[in-house]
């Protein structure tokens, strides 16, 4: 039989200084790559067919910068029918309302199933299909009566198509998101008393942003270069139509190819920082790993602890 | 003078589909009481806790909470369902606490607390925020107010989920096998908070496998298998005593 016996604490262990091991292809290969990015520099920067006198004539061009602003803004409204939409066939699609759930699919299963360009050339032939627009109880009193044909809404229908299109994906982002939210949460709040739009409001979505949110960023840098089809409606203000337009003049396309897309990616790289800080806010509670600040408070605590206890 | 049972139910079946989860269940607690229904999993003892504060809508029988009938209206001889706000307004007086919790991840420990007082009962923020520090301090966890779920023990997560049902002043509390998700060591201080809570007269229903528990607080027990009760009395009687086959069989394989 043994008996038991109460463990000495060990003494404390030396620190490990170990020699670090080499690792020299990891430096070749960084060479290698340098070398080659040094190279592709030095070669673009001296090409003269790359007319970079006219790419910095031009990179802040009173009408480049105003279409960059118009292909924002034309983004800015996509999205938000988009998002707006998609929300609304998102809840349809998780209803249980076997029409609403159908109608959701069905619009889905077009709005994806076809090419956007498509989809921009209708809208830009809608004035033909419905030369009047009318507001009002069908076959009983008109409200308003609108002749399409007269507005000029190239942007309207640019804005729409984007936006039709975009409500298709961005139900599937919203419905994912909600999905991915545990059961138990909606539960813990139905029993706390909450109805069905404030548990949505307060407990889901801000649970399901978490899953929503990087794909919906994806959803807008695509977005941004997406509007470079809109030539289809046509609607020509946007950055890539006129820096065609500029182009055909000059006869140089190379150079206002690159300007455009300096300025597609300064957007996008502004973008990438605003979704950046968003993922950061709807993080929250999510991670069991404490901040700094929790960890310096938690080891005062203890050495405060420790000292109380050495007092004693 | 009697007086009026907190909860009645009169032969309360439930059904899932084809499924009979609840083939009649009759029971009474009266106010200020501790039931614990006990019974092997798949006994319909959630799913009958769930009809209380209908999250779960009864089939067939009665269901009263306070006198009120649960999830119907009875008006000319006729049930109508709830509507979902006249249901809302019958679950805010009724805690109930889960097995997982189910904590907000996204709100600290003391956000979970005051949510559903100002946004349900529509109370002042400041006097919300000053009760829920009294909880969070009745469970042990006064200085984890500004914690995320995440970053607490089970055991202390299910201590805030507790001051939270608590913070909606229920006149009922259901507890669904509060601590069937901890680890060991971390049983004994939920089971201290819900004891006290008895002591202070709360009415409460526990669904548990804790007999220790349920011997030493509950006025009541209830055995439970397949849909019905099999046995009831107070829990030293039941436990020492047990008359029927099923729950000696039961019992010798729980205690």
């Amino acid at each position: 039989m043994t008996t038991l016996k109460t463990v000495e604490p060990a003494p404390p262990a030396e620190a490990i200084k170990a020699v670090p091991l080499r690792h020299p292809w990891r430096w070749i290969g960084a060479a290698i790559v340098l070398a080659l990015f040094a190279l592709f520099i030095y070669g673009a920067a001296t090409n003269p067919n790359y007319h970079w006198d006219t790419y910095r004539a031009y990179l802040f061009d009173k009408r480049i910068s105003t279409a960059a602003w118009n292909t924002l803004q034309l983004t800015f409204w996509a999205m938000v029918i988009g998002v707006a939409l998609g929300i609304v066939l998102a809840i349809m699609r998780l209803s249980p309302n076997p029409v609403l759930q159908s109608a959701a699919w069905v619009y889905l299963w077009i709005f994806r199933g076809t090419p956007v360009y498509v989809q921009l050339v209708f809208w830009g032939l809608f004035t033909s299909l419905y030369p009047h627009l009318a507001f009002g109880i069908p076959f009983v009193h008109q409200f308003v009566h609108l002749n399409i044909q007269t507005l000029n809404a190239a942007f309207f229908f640019a804005a729409i198509g984007l936006g039709l299109n975009e409500a298709a994906y961005m139900a599937e982002i919203v419905r994912a998101g909600i999905s991915s939210v545990p059961e138990g949460q909606s539960e813990a709040a139905t029993a706390l008393g909450m109805s069905w739009s404030m548990t949505m409001r307060r407990i889901v979505l801000p649970q399901a942003m978490r899953v929503i949110i990087p794909p919906t960023g994806n959803e807008v840098i695509s977005m941004l270069k997406t509007t470079s089809l809109v030539t289809a409606v046509p609607y020509t203000l946007d950055l890539y139509e006129t820096q065609r337009g500029i182009a055909g003049v000059l006869y140089r396309p190379v150079p206002l190819l690159l300007v455009a897309s300096t300025w597609y990616l300064a957007i996008t790289s502004v973008l990438m920082v605003g979704q950046y800080f968003l993922e950061r806010h709807f993080a929250r509670g999510s991670s069991r790993r404490l901040t700094a600040r929790q960890l310096r408070a938690l080891a005062r605590a203890e050495t405060r602890q420790q000292g109380g206890a050495g007092a004693r | 003078m009697t007086q009026l049972p907190m909860v009645r139910a009169e032969a309360v079946c439930k059904d899932f589909g084809a499924l009979q989860v609840l083939k009649g269940i009759t029971l009474q607690v009266q106010p200020r009481e501790v039931l614990c229904i006990v019974g092997p999993s798949g006994s319909g003892k959630s799913t009958f806790l769930r009809c209380i504060n209908h999250l779960e809508q009864v089939n067939a029988g009665r269901l009263y909470v306070d006198g009120v009938l649960v999830g119907y209206a009875e008006r000319g001889g006729k049930l109508h369902e709830l509507q979902p706000r006249e249901a809302a307004k019958q679950r805010r007086d009724i805690g109930m606490v889960f097995q997982h919790f189910n904590l907000f991840p996204h709100m600290t420990a003391l956000e979970n607390v005051i949510e559903a007082p100002i946004r349900v009962k529509r109370r002042h923020k400041d006097d919300v925020v000053e009760s829920a520090r009294k909880l969070l301090d009745r469970v042990g966890l006064a200085e984890k107010e500004k914690t995320y779920p995440a970053q607490l023990s089970g055991g202390q997560q299910q201590r805030v989920a507790i001051a939270r049902a608590l913070a909606m002043d229920p006149k009922l509390m259901l507890f669904d096998e509060p601590t069937s998700a901890l680890d060991p060591e971390l049983v004994g201080e939920v089971l201290d908070v819900m004891r006290q809570l008895a002591v202070d007269g709360m009415t409460m229903i526990v669904v548990t496998h804790e007999m220790g528990f349920a011997r030493e607080v509950a006025d009541q027990m209830v055995f439970m298998d397949s849909g019905v009760v099999v046995e009831s009395g107070p829990p030293r009687e039941v436990l020492a005593n047990p008359q029927k086959e099923r729950t000696k069989a039961f019992l010798s394989k729980v205690l």
